[in-house]
């Protein structure tokens, strides 16, 4: 499974591991990564699994779609790698990619 | 140490768990729920879970430890038997006694059932949690004529679910137009359409009298004396507030379980919060009772502040969304009262909205594939005064976000 490292508002790293087909935001949820709340599910529709794709990953993980691209002007802090994790999905391609929690409330 | 119970474990009732812990509380919590399940997402149990792109382990909305990490202690697959407020005791049905010093009640809505002659039938089913939701689709997988009583958000998300499936369908409802209770008749039209478009039959103004079922088949007998013959009925007719504790207890309850801008009930003990409630929204003179995720999850932190003794008053802006097939109808604002439409872009070509006024002041929204759009109306309407101009609202060539 690919290896996903998640770094929590308090700079603490979380390494796990998320099964391919999984969302990012799952792969988070299942570990009890702090801060990644995903109240609505994953539906790409409340912002509450934000998070920034560390720098080295950008180009790997790509751009927001149209719907998440609108959804994230919900959220707290949006910087040019914000990202829904909700709307990534694990693929092998992903192994070892490095997420920055953003300030979900 | 302090006990707090929490009874009911849909999403509010999670979401006042964690919001009390969050807020520092260190004392007992009980989340006492009556679907044996760990709490969970009802949203895709409409879409994705019945459609079988996702399992039932993913719709949890937290992993089995979790809850332990946190102190959450679940009593999961025991219904509450009775509420003793005087003396501050829940009583559950397998006879456990849970004393507490403060209640959270986030007991949700329960479908409301047909009631004609045949609705008995096993083949006549519901939708609502996800015991239903493992019926629905097992049965869906084997049914080739599908007929939906009720043309509401369950019953067109179920319709669009069932075309993907390859089933014959049709929806009938009551009312001259789908989903009347809640968008402008464009709005209407434009979901009836879509749904004709890829074959569903959809019937207006039709009263169901009786569905008469035999080994074959239900025949679905209207008031106008045609008939509808299929495999498989679902319902989706509305949910009915989960107030019977209440009530029996003794606590004020008006067409659900009535609480103020603090989420508190008529007990002072006793907060409550989600689809059961009747409540007070600060942004809205009267009072009213939703359905939806938003309300759930923001009038539940509202309530583990006031037991937190950190009270805060409930003023959201509600939002709501649904998919069906390629569309996406996200809404925002309550439109009920509105005296004006102002329509941004065109339904026929699938990506629109509408906005809703009432005494010219922006107060609703629905928007339909168009996100940046709903996003901006969500902030729109959450901004005092709201008279915002007409005209540029409906010019698609001004970019929304340049208006406030």
């Amino acid at each position: 499974m690919p290896k996903i490292t998640f770094i929590d508002l308090d700079g603490q790293q979380h390494v796990t591991d998320v099964a391919i087909g999984l969302s990012v935001m799952e792969g988070a949820i299942a570990n009890g990564v702090p801060g990644i709340l995903a109240i609505c599910g994953g539906s790409c529709a409340c912002s509450t699994c934000h998070a920034y794709v560390d720098d080295a990953w950008a180009g790997v993980v790509g751009a927001p779609n149209e719907i998440e691209d609108a959804t994230l002007e919900l959220a707290n802090d949006r910087k040019p790698l914000s990202r829904l994790t909700c709307q990534i999905v694990v693929t092998p391609e992903l192994d070892g990619l490095v997420i920055h929690v953003a300030k979900n409330d | 140490m302090k006990r707090f119970i929490i009874v009911g474990a849909g999403q509010a009732g999670l979401q006042v768990a964690e919001s009390l812990r969050r807020g520092g509380f260190d004392g007992e919590v009980l989340l006492v729920g009556e679907e044996a399940s760990l709490p969970y997402q009802r949203p895709p149990l409409s879409k994705k879970y019945l459609l079988g792109e996702v399992e039932a382990p993913r719709l949890l909305f937290r992993p089995a430890d979790h809850y332990a990490k946190l102190g959450i202690a679940c009593h999961l697959g025991v219904p509450v038997a009775k509420l003793d407020k005087e003396n501050r005791i829940v009583y559950l049905a397998d006879g456990a006694e849970l004393c507490y010093d403060r209640l959270a009640l986030t007991t949700g809505a329960r479908v409301r059932e047909l009631t004609v002659p045949g609705a008995g039938d096993p083949r006549v089913c519901y939708l609502r949690g996800l015991n239903d939701a493992e019926n629905l689709r097992v049965r869906l997988s084997q049914a080739r004529r599908v007929a939906i009583i009720g043309g509401g958000f369950i019953g067109l998300e179920v319709a669009a679910i069932a075309r993907g499936l390859g089933c014959e369908v049709a929806v009938l409802e009551t009312q001259s137009r789908v989903l009347q209770r809640v968008v402008a008749p464009v709005v209407s039209d434009f979901f009836a359409r879509i749904h004709r478009e890829r074959g569903v039959n959809i019937q207006l103004a039709q009263q169901v009298s009786a569905i008469d079922a035999t080994p074959d088949a239900l025949t679905i007998i209207t008031a106008d004396g045609s008939s509808v013959v299929a495999d498989l009925i679902v319902a989706g007719i509305g949910v009915l507030p989960n107030i019977e504790l209440a009530r029996a207890s003794g606590l004020l309850c008006d067409g659900g379980i009535v609480v103020d801008e603090f989420a508190r009930t008529s007990d002072p003990s006793i907060v409550s919060a989600g689809d059961c409630t009747m409540h007070r929204n600060l942004l809205y003179p009267r009072p009213h009772r939703i359905e939806s995720v938003q309300n759930a999850v923001d009038q539940a932190k509202v309530a583990a502040g006031t037991l937190l003794d950190h009270p805060v008053a409930y003023a959201q802006v509600p939002w709501f969304w649904s998919d069906q097939y390629d569309f996406k109808l996200q809404m925002t604002g309550i439109s009920t009262g509105y005296d004006e439409l102002v329509l941004r872009g065109e339904p026929e070509k699938g990506a629109f909205s509408v906005f809703y006024y009432a005494d010219e002041r922006l107060i609703a929204a629905d928007s339909i594939n168009r996100p940046a759009e709903h996003m901006v109306s969500r902030k729109l309407i959450a901004t005092p005064g709201g008279c915002y101009p007409k005209a540029q609202l409906a010019d698609t060539a001004i970019d929304l976000k340049t208006i406030f």
